[in-house]
């Protein structure tokens, strides 16, 4: 009796799961083209030009591009090689040219419950919920990457917003296995850090969901009022760990790269070119080990730090403007954190946690060479990412994500305790309809929620934005 | 309205007497030391990583295997050049697994070294079910590799001649560059044009990178190609002998071999004249 109850249940537990993806899965498809959401914000990496040069099929480097497989890690880590003598340029058809483009044409729906509108009266600022959506398309990635000769390794990625305005995302090149040793590799040029959990391979494109939170908090310094509406923010500096950043990075791994370590020496601007804020350099130090855990697959735990610093005044101003590149009066800034990828055959979780601090100079917006406000202090914080992935196969992937962030100690004590908080999520789907060594395809839908505590610009309430996604993201 | 009725039970039934066969398939296993694959779940990896060359019938014919200038191992003629196991045998699941594990040089077949040791057991079980050969020939049996002798110039002289007797030179070249008279003529069984290794260019081999490997390549044979097995023409020792001397032909790669070798003066100056120094201006080399 008890085993036929027990099955009953297993078989309705079975049956409601069934039903919910399938329900997920069908209304997604279905309402996608009348819902779907926003615009691809970074600069995401997959690159068909490397399954060209190999002849593999997207997936034997991606578990879902551009998310890598560990295959895939370890190819980047070798310098784009497989190590079989078949790597450099001089093997490849005189033709071939390591190019793939990627962009996608989307429709998205986007909300956003406080937005700072002039109100009925003259001069009077009030809040309003505001949606807009429509069809769209992202900006455009133009990757180029690969090796100039044995252990030379390059990649200069070119992008561009959906204006058609370019940037240099990436621009970097790469000596590998110097001495013959995979532990002496020496990239130079700007680069994303060797984060783990990579917000240029991100599996989620919308205008919430399309970055990590974690990856570009800054505390807010103290709320708005209807007399001073918006939430002021930190002004003297801008840093987000998922942004790509300038120097030298040493990067060493094991022969099978279960163990992975780098350290970078950095230039202190967020990757901006030009040099246009200060002469101060940052460091990065990233630690990781895989193990295996029989059936279940590969595990692999880490653990990352961010020290940097940014200038808090001008040494020279030219007609009362700073003159760039001389700023000085540094003050520091650290992120840190610990990183868990988790895989139970076809399901796996990335788990994240992280620890933020700011100088209470920078917290404050208060140049160096001034006094601190009365009260102003240090804030810091902590995070969390949950991302969980289900790889139904190589052609679907369905998503979701969870991340918080929770003030620990505000700017000033005065402040509510949770001012600044964030709790965002997403949801949704990856389906590839082909898997091929030569382009990559995919119907992606998306719905991401955000809110951040007070951050409400004129009632100082919370702030919630929700993005809904459905594009074509292809890559060639 | 009866027959309506029993269309269920036909369908039942017919379920019931496929299960076997496509059971069978699943639960096809390989066994690498204390690990147990099973096919199924390399079925999973499979066609993950792997189709794209070796085709979604394990045939070598994926998408990608016209470009490919080697073409990828058919799994279904179940021919494997790089076995443990006599010349015409089924490899053993080790050597199958190595193989997967070490990847093929100067071939677009890589290290999977990023997959687990189980994934890869997983994937041994299911390419063995892509072949009837593995339901009606068992492995080989792994041919013995008796302890290697100490390194002698003699050794290293006689493996030369041995070089020279069993015609090594004709594909292989007198240097080992892999440019012997025969070298251009050479197909492999699926009459693509196939070259000798070229051992003064390389450091690894095709199955391997240690004495051992190079052992049992020539005793073995890798079935397939033109590269016979010599286990019936030469002893173990001799074989030691011309491991010996192939080593020396690898002038890039510094073996206890070649600087043996290299102390000698024949051999000093053999490697000289085979040795190409200079830089890419040009300077250094001499005509």
């Amino acid at each position: 009796m008890l085993q036929e109850v027990l099955t009953l249940k297993k078989h309705r537990r079975a049956a409601v799961a069934f039903l919910a993806v399938n329900s997920w899965l069908f209304l997604s498809l279905a309402l996608s083209p009348a819902f779907a959401s926003p615009i691809p914000k970074g600069n995401v990496h997959a690159i068909p030009a490397f399954a060209r040069k190999y002849g593999m099929p997207c997936s034997s480097c991606h578990e879902a591009w551009p998310k890598l497989s560990p295959f895939g890690q370890q190819f980047k880590d070798n310098g784009y090689q497989m190590g079989n003598e078949r790597d450099a340029p001089i093997y490849q058809h005189p033709s071939y040219w390591p190019v793939t483009f990627r962009i996608t044409p989307n429709w998205h729906r986007e909300n956003t419950n406080r937005v700072a509108v002039d109100g009925a009266t003259p001069g009077s600022t009030v809040e309003a919920s505001i949606t807009t959506h429509g069809f769209d398309w992202s900006g455009l990635d133009f990757h180029t990457a690969g090796t100039l000769a044995k252990n030379i390794s390059f990649y200069v990625l070119p992008s561009s917003d959906n204006t058609g305005a370019f940037h240099f995302e990436a621009v970097w090149g790469r000596l590998d296995n110097l001495a013959g040793s995979p532990w002496l590799n020496i990239k130079f040029g700007k680069f994303e850090l060797d984060n783990l959990h990579s917000e240029k391979r991100i599996v989620t494109l919308s205008s919430v969901g399309g970055s990590y939170q974690n990856y570009h908090f800054q505390p807010l310094v103290s709320p708005g009022s209807a007399s001073a509406p918006g939430a002021s923010t930190e002004a003297l500096y801008t840093f987000g760990i998922g942004d790509n950043q300038v120097g030298v990075e040493w990067m060493g791994h094991s022969a099978n790269d279960r163990t992975r370590i780098s350290a970078s020496l950095l230039t202190s601007n967020d990757g901006q070119p030009g040099l246009p804020t200060s002469r101060g350099y940052d460091g990065y130090f990233a630690a990781s080990r895989a193990f295996e855990a029989g059936s279940l697959g590969l595990q692999r735990v880490g653990a990352f730090a961010y020290l940097g610093q940014a200038p808090t005044f001008p040494q020279f101003t030219q007609a009362g403007v700073a003159v760039p590149g001389t700023g000085i009066g540094n003050k520091s800034f650290y992120r840190a954190g610990g990183i868990g990828m988790w895989y139970i055959k076809k399901f796996d979780v990335t788990t994240m946690f992280f620890h933020g601090w700011d100088s209470a100079f920078l917290g404050s917006n208060t140049p160096g060479n001034t006094p601190l406000p009365a009260g102003a202090q240090a804030p810091t914080w902590n995070g969390g990412l949950v991302e969980p992935h289900y790889n139904l196969n190589p052609q679907l992937i369905l998503i979701g994500r969870y991340e918080l962030i929770r003030m620990s100690r505000q700017v000033f004590a005065t402040n509510p305790g949770n001012f600044g908080d964030i709790d965002a999520a997403t949801g949704g789907f990856r389906y590839y309809p082909f898997i091929s060594s030569r382009a990559g395809f995919a119907f992606h839908t998306e719905y991401s929620i955000k809110r951040q505590r007070g951050a409400a610009p004129v009632s100082g309430r919370d702030l919630t934005s929700g993005s809904f996604f459905f594009g074509f993201d292809f890559a060639y | 309205m009866h027959s309506r009725k029993s269309i269920p039970w036909v369908l039942l039934a017919a379920a019931l007497l496929a299960l076997p066969f496509s059971a069978s398939a699943q639960k096809a296993e390989g066994h690498v030391g204390k690990l147990t694959g099973r096919a199924d779940a390399g079925k999973q990896l499979y066609y993950r990583y792997c189709w794209g060359c070796h085709g979604f019938r394990g045939d070598g014919n994926g998408e990608n295997g016209p470009y490919l200038n080697i073409l990828p191992r058919n799994f279904v003629a179940a021919t494997f050049k790089c076995r443990s196991t006599p010349t015409g045998t089924l490899p053993t699941d080790d050597d199958l697994f190595n193989a997967i594990t070490r990847g093929f040089y100067t071939t677009y077949m890589p290290s999977w070294t990023a997959l687990t040791h189980q994934q890869r057991a997983d994937l041994v079980a299911f390419i063995k079910t892509l072949s009837s050969r593995w339901k009606n020939e068992k492995a080989g049996e792994p041919i013995k590799v008796p302890a290697e002798p100490a390194l002698t110039v003699d050794s290293v002289k006689h493996g030369k001649e041995l070089f020279t007797k069993l015609e090594c030179w004709k594909c292989h070249g007198q240097e080992g560059r892999g440019d012997g008279p025969s070298a251009a003529t050479l197909t492999d069984s699926n009459d693509q044009p196939i070259r000798p290794y070229n051992f003064a260019a390389g450091t690894r081999f095709k199955c391997g990178e240690t004495n051992q490997d190079l052992y049992k390549i020539f005793m073995t044979g890798l079935d397939g190609t033109p590269m016979p097995s010599f286990a019936d023409v030469i002893k173990p020792e001799e074989a030691w002998d011309l491991v010996h001397y192939l080593r020396t032909l690898q002038v890039t790669h510094q073996s206890p071999e070649l600087t043996l070798w290299k102390s000698t003066k024949e051999g000093s100056e053999i490697v000289k004249a085979a040795t190409i120094t200079g830089t890419p201006t040009g300077s250094g080399i001499k005509q």
